[in-house]
């Protein structure tokens, strides 16, 4: 087992260095840069010099080679450099933003799994009935729902309510408060953007319930509990789901890795101050250096999900061994 | 657990034999939500190549006199900041979805059904190279692969075609080669090497064909992604440019500043995102149980 990790994680160099080396390139094939954006903004007078110091400041003018290795050594001595649009070290910039974010990602699995399984169990049960109908058309719906459209209907939804109930429009606050300090405002804040993205979210996690569980049910063992008088929610609850929750565990910690991704929208409806938003930023302001940390974060996060994944599924199914 | 296939399965067969209105009727009882899809997508072809026809106004042209006017007899859908009809500028919106759903899907799928088949049927170092740069490719959320094509590249729809195409192709070439191994393995493609075809041909003329069910499933689904993913491009100011209508764009900007006063301006063009994408999802899931029998439904 400890070997396999080994193999695993010995593996995952060369998928971070492919995804360095695409990122890095990738966004040196821009027209401009962070200069000519910062210096543009200032509205004054320009001339190529001026742009000139500025990139020789932040670095731009280096041979790719050095900047490469810039980027990558960053790895090892711990420094990511700064960002070239605020002049802040990256990981202060990104230090600031995490909490927020992970409170976000990890309130909409919550809200995704509530959602999923529930339905996922009454669909497959009620195989090819109108419930089932409904069910898989509300989780296919969540994939064709944009995030950010829904984001905007329930900030909609809620004007509109607290327009009719308090006689004035109520908006979610838009400072971030720590959950420890304040959890009825942090709560507030966050609950909304969790249920746009965590909709979305549960819509997989749905049809991978209900299509594992309907495997599991055609099963001999189901049988032989129904056989043997079990009443139905036993026989569902502790045979077939136990064994069916396996993909599904999967898919949610797969999507979970890609969450950031559903971030980057509903941050920018909800005027979040996250990740996501830091991400969309960065690409705005054509700060390259900030946006490859950020990729790489993402990448990471990801290869580090499906590794865990991995072992998660043979510690939960012992008739998986991997050698 | 999968059942192994142990019997031809002719029900499918029986299909084509049926003339062409009675098997459109089973396919609807048998499909239900698959048929509802088609129906949705078929709809929005029709408002894309008829938009002109639908409707008076013009998508562009601004008409202050009518600014944020609300859903009336004149403007079904009220008119936006500039005074734009919305109803006009959905349909004139589902021309641009369309077409950037359908080019990004076609190149992309079928990029990644060239290189999938050719990784297959190398196989070994070949293969082994191709699937390590798929796997960087794939460890990027489609989003944000996109974002940073259009970083490189800048806003307009060309690039935006070009950011949902890339994240793509490695997909469809993961999907494509697992089924292409299984067929490499078949006896007609030595025979087709023993007759001396070039391995461009078999793999063009004798593979790839053998490989449709697993493509045509990954192209409906792209076309569906590619929708909202231009959507939510244009949505975060990088993808399609005003004044060109785009669904994503219309609710860009006014549509939340508006919120308040004049809700229908964001309303509307996102049932038209939700509803195109909806539609060819549930049109690529009835697709899939037609073509693919380990995943029919029970």
């Amino acid at each position: 087992m400890y070997q396999y990790i080994v193999k695993r994680m010995l593996l995952m160099i060369p998928t971070l260095l492919g995804a360095a080396l695409l990122v890095f390139f990738l966004l040196r094939l821009l027209p401009g840069d962070v200069c000519e954006v910062r210096l543009a903004g200032t509205g004054m007078y320009v001339d190529d010099e001026m742009i000139n110091q500025c990139r020789d400041e932040l670095g731009i003018n280096d041979p790719l080679s050095k900047q490469f290795i810039d980027f990558v050594g960053g790895y090892f001595t711990g420094d990511l450099g700064n960002s070239m649009w605020t002049g802040q070290p990256i990981l202060h910039e990104i230090g600031i933003r995490f909490q927020l974010s992970l409170q976000l990602a990890i309130m909409a699995t919550v809200v995704a799994i509530a959602i999923a399984i529930p339905l996922g169990i009454i669909s497959a049960v009620k195989q090819n009935t109108w419930i089932d109908y409904a069910v898989r058309t509300f989780s296919i719906a969540g994939i064709a729902i944009p995030s950010f459209w829904l984001g905007i209907m329930i900030i909609l939804g809620i004007l509109v309510v607290s327009q009719n109930l308090f006689g004035e429009g109520w908006m979610p606050p838009i400072n971030y408060v720590s959950p420890l300090e304040d959890p009825l405002g942090n709560l507030a804040q966050l609950i909304w953007p969790a249920v746009a993205t965590g909709y979305r979210y549960s819509a997989v996690a749905t049809r991978m319930t209900r299509s594992a569980l309907l495997e599991v049910l055609h099963e001999d063992y189901v049988r032989t509990a129904r056989a043997k008088g079990l009443v139905e929610k036993v026989v569902i609850n502790r045979h077939a789901l136990k064994n069916a929750l396996l993909p599904v565990v999967t898919i949610i910690a797969i999507e979970f890795a890609f969450l950031i991704g559903g971030l980057v929208v509903t941050e920018q409806v909800f005027n979040l101050n996250g990740i996501g938003k830091l991400f969309v930023d960065s690409v705005g302001n054509q700060d390259f250096v900030l946006t490859q940390q950020l990729v790489m974060l993402v990448v990471l996060v990801f290869v580090m999900t499906n590794l865990v994944v991995d072992v998660f599924y043979a510690w939960l199914d012992p008739r998986i061994r991997y050698s | 657990m999968a059942t192994p296939q142990t019997f031809v399965d002719t029900t499918e067969l029986d299909e084509f034999r049926k003339p062409f209105l009675t098997s459109l009727g089973s396919l609807c009882r048998r499909q239900p939500l698959g048929a509802a899809g088609a129906g949705i997508v078929l709809a929005m072809i029709f408002t894309a190549i008829f938009a002109s026809v639908l409707t008076p106004y013009d998508p562009e042209l601004n008409a202050l006199a009518h600014m944020l006017e609300a859903p009336s007899g004149q403007f079904w859908m009220g008119t936006d900041e500039f005074g734009r009809d919305i109803l006009t500028r959905i349909f004139y919106g589902s021309r641009t979805a369309l077409t950037i759903g359908f080019t990004a899907a076609i190149i992309g799928a079928t990029a990644g059904l060239v290189l999938g088949v050719a990784s297959a049927y190398f196989g070994g170092i070949f293969d082994l190279i191709v699937q390590r740069i798929v796997d960087v490719f794939i460890a990027f959320p489609l989003i944000i692969m996109a974002l940073a094509v259009v970083a490189t590249l800048g806003p307009g729809t060309e690039n935006v075609i070009i950011a949902i195409t890339i994240p793509f192709i490695p997909q469809c070439a993961r999907v494509v080669r697992s089924s292409a191994l299984a067929i490499r393995e078949i006896p007609y493609v030595d025979a087709a090497r023993a007759l001396g075809y070039s391995n461009a041909r078999i793999i063009l003329r004798h593979m790839a064909p053998n490989v449709m069910a697993p493509y045509l499933i990954m192209l409906t689904t792209f076309v569906g992604q590619a929708i909202l993913l231009e959507a939510v491009l244009s949505y975060l100011g990088m993808g399609v440019q005003d004044p060109t209508p785009a669904w994503g764009l219309m609710l860009k900007g006014g549509a939340e500043e508006f919120l308040e006063s004049a809700p229908w301006v964001s309303i509307f063009p996102g049932i038209a995102i939700s509803l195109a994408v909806f539609g060819f999802n549930l049109f690529g899931d009835a697709l899939r149980d037609v073509l693919d029998p380990r995943l029919r439904a029970r």
